[in-house]
């Protein structure tokens, strides 16, 4: 044999049986593979309760409990003076038109032949929302010939009722509660029975304006939805172009410099500056010094812009590097200049990826909402802004800031508007970014 | 809207120059534009563009500078003894300034003419009223020299503004005309267009280091100001915050930096190992359908608004952690808490830590990897004892940024953590950070002197320093990092 | 026993150490390598040569299984160690490649001290019973691969800093350390100058004496020098195995004939 070559080295184990030390690193290996499935599916999970909790208060937002009435449009309330002159009727303003709502609920009453122990007419009436009055207003400012007639109305039923609906107010709570009785709840459970109340989805939620504390029903994200769009509107105008300036000048033409530097610096600074810091920068210079307007869609456009333009130059500069030299060269090489090279060649075939980013950029400025607390978004905004470009300087609100807006009231009936403006705000955010990987797909190209 | 008619008719008269450069290039060659310098279009864009460009720079920056000079030359108008014991020149300028807008207004609307305008006196009561009518609301009756000051403020601008009119068209002819006349079949055209848009992309990118400039510049005039009003030790070492704004405010940030620093560093807590691990995991271990899948979801984290972490924290973690834990432990009664605002941030920021360390694991060199397995180690051991090591300055770079992203988040912080400045160590009591100070401080109907809203630019700039400290060191290490493999 | 008669025997008629029979490795769809059988001896040099592509890295990685690493790669057919089957069910992998080292084409040291290098095999195997046992296991794999004298000054300093043909050493120290029985080297000196490629040669000469060395070489004078069998690979298939000094003067094979002298490769 030849043993004097193996003194020194251990004794020879077989590999098809694994020793204990073995046996023991398999385990930690084990182990150390389930921590990491295990943090994946923390992770995931965080995503789905979050994605659920969302859902399930905000879901209710999108319906809404509706009272149908026929409201006699009585001649001697409206028009007194009997000559149908628009003019004098918009003379009655809303509260005119409680006494007329009081009177169809009775009717109403009368016909289905409910009676409730204890509630009187003016209580009855009121499980009909405050706004409806101002809804019946609108109809006869518009149609005054239809004064003296009676009409059939979808009124909004009270905040409390329709949370009754929804389970958040109960008979037991509606004791003690000084804006809702459980009689009211009572005639609210006849009507529905009779058909006079149903719910059903609620368009108004995203068409009406923000609405008072106290009447949640009524509230809805229209005048958001339109500030955003304004905003995104702006930030596309502005931020593209200047955003694709600066990333061909940084790409292709920056020479190697202190200049340049200072600009590559600023710019992946910029990506992580907190977006606050950008509402300070929006108060400070555009409304303080440059006197532009609180509120306005354009100082948001502007602030979101500059915080929405590094994204944009990142993507932008990613794409046009993806594009390969030899492209730039056979421009070159058949005497196009090298603006021409770049304009004519490099640009067109980064265009798919500089729109990708440009959307994605976009939908991180429609979900920014610190930045728009400081410039005066917060505002109670119930008027819908102008056509642009005079609409961009009327106050207006947006998605985000509306949100924020209704946490911080007290009616739990915000809480759930909150969250249903959130599933609007994340199926915006969901089209935006399936755009994104839908053209990233179809125009991607490998070299 | 002038300026927007303005800028409508620059812009007509910038395509006029367009065809017409063009077709006097072309006319110049006689119609051959084989014998022009350049492309027919390039002349067209030189005389657009010649219209155009000094035309619209000359807007921006009258735009700018206008209400500065107008400012200068009214607030010398004022009289001292104009203004009142408890406010300041600036305070009574910006009543200047609501006013003459709201002056302006009334007359846009026709509610008094122009005449009428420059009889007003401050005697008539109703001019409040009526600047009420129209949305411009006054704390209190105009005063004679406010009302002068506003007039002549009116004026001026009024003045200005034409005066802005007649010099941006007549540049922009004069562009036009000096363009139109150079044109000619061997002018280089298409050189002096490319020059020119050279330019324009030059500015484009310095937009990043003037935003920059703005950002610091606006913070620190208004730092400034309130350090003349508060004693600046007083706000670095202060132990104690509680605004109060009839005066005598304490306002130390030390409570503010450690409820923000708390909240960081538990959802630094939650975010690094769960960030760390499923990067590791959906790189090393995972299959490819379950990357597949796993991947893009865990990155929607990324891409939900944080108003949305924010309602969650206040809705849904925030009742639970009291209900569940807070309560029955004794430790508090509040559902925002540090423990509620750390766990969301924590969340929010997995994608951001899991995406960054993925790149970075990635960036260490396969053959490390081969290494480690070539001598029998297993894969854990390979990442614990060599790709982590070797990608630890990466990670600890991702680390930092996640924590400068933590530092400066506001929604989450505003809707979780709660509003009490407090120096405490219990996680399941309500404390406040540097953000949400900023919010509370600048929004609501605050006088724009009192150093309890100056105080929110300090805390900016506070804020903005530190960030971007951590940021520049991140970046700094990361950048090391990927010169070392590269 | 015939003792003696074995040790006067020519290498080929060493113990085998290695023996593979039917080997194919698919890398999804591409075919790498070409039903291989091949027996390699113990204690002797041998060596994987052929042109680019031809398969010889791919089949030293089947040795020691690093083709595991890699999703799409696929292997069949038998090889043995000692008898045993590496690619059997029971066996794990990690425990194999303690006993089969390998060495890269590129220096791959840690980015930990030279000596953290050296120990990491015996620390993750536990092959130290205590800190002075481990000492002296790096010390005598640092000598083992020549490295000692040049560095038992800055064990603690980092492996990267070292020079190419160092780091290359560092990386054989590392793996004698952990006392494999076989040692692949792919291409171990690719990277490295004519000086730094003269001291590793010299040093696989001297390590034959304990281990079965396999290397993989691009460079034939490389083969010629350093190994005492040799196998030509070319388009997956081995075209020839045999002593180096009948391979390289009296080659069977048209296409080995080629290669060495130069018309294909």
């Amino acid at each position: 044999m030849t043993d004097a070559a193996h003194s020194g080295s251990p004794p020879r184990s077989s590999i098809l049986t694994p020793d204990a030390r073995t046996r023991k690193r398999n385990a930690a290996e084990a182990r150390f593979k389930y921590y990491g499935l295990t943090a994946v599916c923390l992770g995931l999970l965080a995503l789905v309760v979050l994605l659920v909790s969302i859902a399930i208060n905000g879901a209710g937002a999108f319906r809404q409990t509706y009272i149908t009435l026929d409201v006699p449009l009585s001649a001697e309330v409206l028009d007194p003076e009997g000559n149908r002159n628009p003019a004098d009727i918009a003379r009655v303003i809303s509260f005119g038109y409680d006494a007329l709502i009081e009177d169809a609920m009775e009717a109403k009453m009368a016909e289905a032949g409910i009676s409730i122990d204890g509630l009187d007419a003016g209580d009855a009436a009121d499980i009909v929302s405050s706004e409806a009055s101002a809804q019946v207003r609108y109809f006869v400012l518009a149609n005054p010939e239809e004064v003296g007639t009676v009409r059939e109305f979808d009124l909004l039923a009270n905040g409390r009722i329709d949370a009754f609906f929804k389970g958040r107010v109960t008979m037991a709570s509606a004791e003690r509660d000084s804006n809702v009785s459980p009689e009211q709840l009572r005639l609210a459970e006849a009507l529905k029975e009779d058909g006079a109340l149903v719910q059903r989805f609620n368009w108004n939620f995203i068409t009406n304006p923000d609405a008072s504390d106290q009447r949640p029903e009524a509230a809805g994200l229209g005048v958001a939805i339109l500030g955003s769009a304004y905003m995104m509107l702006i930030v596309l105008v502005l931020a593209l172009p200047i955003g694709v300036a600066a990333s061909i000048y940084l790409e292709e033409f920056a020479p190697k410099n202190r200049f340049t530097d200072i600009i590559e610096v600023n710019i992946s600074n910029l990506a992580a500056v907190p977006s606050i810091v950008f509402g300070i920068l929006g108060l400070a210079i555009f409304i303080n010094w440059a006197g532009l307007p609180q509120s306005a869609p354009i100082v948001g456009g502007l602030v979101l812009t500059l915080m929405t333009l590094p994204t944009i130059i990142i993507s932008t500069r990613a794409s046009l590097k993806s594009v390969p030299p030899s492209i730039r060269a056979a421009a070159l090489g058949v005497g196009a200049s090298k603006m021409q090279s770049v304009f004519h060649h490099v640009l067109p075939l980064a265009a798919p990826g500089i729109l990708t980013g440009t959307i994605i950029g976009l939908a991180q400025a429609l979900g920014e909402t610190a930045p728009l607390l400081l410039i005066g978004m917060v505002a109670f905004v119930r008027e819908f802004p102008d056509a642009p470009p005079d609409g961009f300087f009327d106050p207006a609100s947006a998605l985000p800031v509306q949100i924020y807006n209704w946490t911080q009231r007290a009616d739990p009936a915000f809480v759930e508007r909150a969250s249903g403006a959130i599933i609007v705000l994340l199926v915006f955010l969901a089209i935006m970014n399936t755009l994104a990987i839908v053209l990233r797909r179809r125009f991607e190209r490998r070299w | 809207m002038p300026v927007f008619w303005l800028i409508v008719i620059i812009g007509l008269l910038a395509a006029g120059g367009y065809v017409s450069g063009r077709a006097r290039a072309l006319a110049s060659a006689d119609g051959d534009r084989r014998r022009l310098h350049s492309l027919p279009n390039f002349y067209g864009l030189n005389v657009g563009l010649s219209a155009l460009v000094p035309a619209l720079l000359l807007l921006i920056l009258w735009t700018l500078l206008q209400p500065m000079v107008i400012d200068q030359r009214i607030t010398s108008i004022i009289p001292d003894d104009a203004i009142p014991e408890t406010s300041t020149r600036g305070l009574v300028m910006s009543d200047v300034r609501r006013v003459a807008g709201g002056l302006e207004g009334l007359v846009n609307l026709g509610v008094i003419s122009e005449e009428e305008m420059s009889e007003l006196s401050a005697s008539d009561n109703d001019i409040r009223q009526s600047l009420a009518e129209i949305g411009v609301a006054l704390g209190a009756d105009v005063r004679p020299e406010v009302l002068e000051a506003a007039q002549s403020y009116r004026e001026w601008s009024n003045r200005g503004t034409m005066a802005m009119t007649v010099c941006v068209l007549l540049v922009a002819a004069a562009g036009f005309v000096l363009a139109y006349l150079r044109t000619d079949r061997n002018l280089r055209a298409r050189n002096i267009v490319e020059r020119g848009i050279l330019v324009l992309l030059v500015a484009a990118a310095s937009i990043a280091i003037l935003t920059t400039l703005g950002i610091v510049l606006s913070m620190l005039f208004e730092s400034i100001n309130f350090f003349r009003q508060y004693p600046a030790v007083q706000f670095f070492f202060g132990t104690n915050w509680s605004p109060n704004f009839r005066g005598n405010s304490d306002l130390g940030i030390l409570p503010l930096l450690w409820g923000t620093l708390y909240i960081s560093f538990i959802a630094l807590l939650v975010a690094v190992p769960i960030g760390l691990m499923s990067a590791i995991y959906l790189s090393e271990y995972a299959g490819r359908r379950m990357r597949a899948v796993a991947k893009p979801m865990i990155e929607v984290l990324a891409g939900i608004p944080t108003i949305v972490y924010g309602l969650f924290a206040l809705l849904t973690v925030g009742p639970l952690l009291r209900d569940y834990f807070a309560q029955p432990l004794g430790l508090g009664n509040s559902s925002s808490s540090v423990m509620t605002a750390g766990l969301v941030m924590g969340v929010m920021l997995i994608p951001f830590v899991s995406s960054l360390s993925d790149d970075i694991i990635n960036a260490v060199p396969q053959s490390m990897r081969d290494g480690s397995l070539g001598l029998g180690a297993t894969k854990s051991e390979t990442i614990r004892q060599v790709i982590v090591p070797a990608a630890l300055p990466g990670i600890v770079g991702a680390v930092l940024l996640a924590a400068s992203r933590a530092i400066g988040e506001t929604m989450i912080v505003v809707l979780g953590a709660g509003a009490a400045a407090r120096l405490d160590l219990n996680p399941f009591e309500a404390m406040t950070t540097v953000t949400v100070k900023i919010v509370s401080q600048l929004t609501g109907d605050t006088n724009f002197a009192s150093p309890e809203t100056l105080v929110a630019f300090a805390l900016g700039l506070t804020l903005f320093v530190i960030t971007l400290a951590l940021n520049v060191l991140a970046l700094y290490i990361v950048r090391r990092y990927r010169e070392q493999y590269e | 026993m015939n003792d003696m008669r074995l040790i006067e025997r020519d290498s080929t008629m060493k113990d085998t150490k290695i023996s593979a029979r039917g080997v194919q490795v698919w890398y999804g769809d591409t075919h790498a390598i070409k039903d291989v059988s091949v027996e390699i001896a113990d204690k002797t040099v041998t060596a994987f040569i052929g042109p680019s592509g031809c398969g010889k890295s791919t089949f030293l990685r089947c040795l020691n299984r690093m083709n595991d690493t890699i999703d799409v790669a696929r292997v069949e057919g038998d090889i043995r160690i000692d008898g045993e089957d590496i690619y059997d069910r029971k066996v794990d992998p990690v425990q194999l490649r303690a006993k089969v080292g390998m060495v890269f084409q590129k220096p791959n040291p840690f980015p930990k001290s030279i000596y953290d290098n050296v120990a990491y095999g015996p620390k993750i195997h536990g092959l130290a019973k205590d800190r002075a046992d481990l000492d002296g296991i790096v010390e005598r794999a640092l000598r083992r691969a020549a490295l000692w004298e040049e560095v038992k000054d800055r064990l603690s300093a980092a492996g990267t800093g070292l020079s190419g043909g160092q780091q290359q050493r560092l990386c054989i120290a590392r793996a004698v350390a952990t006392e494999p029985e076989v040692l692949l080297m792919d291409e171990p000196c690719s990277a490295l100058d004519p000086i730094a490629t003269g001291q590793v040669e010299e040093l696989i000469d001297e390590l034959k004496e304990n281990y079965s060395v396999v290397i993989v070489t691009h460079s034939m004078q490389q083969a010629a020098r350093v190994s005492q069998k040799t196998a030509f690979f070319h388009l997956g298939d081995l075209v020839e195995y045999g002593e180096t000094g009948q391979i390289f003067t009296n080659p069977q094979d048209r296409r080995t004939e080629s290669y060495i002298t130069g018309r294909i490769g």
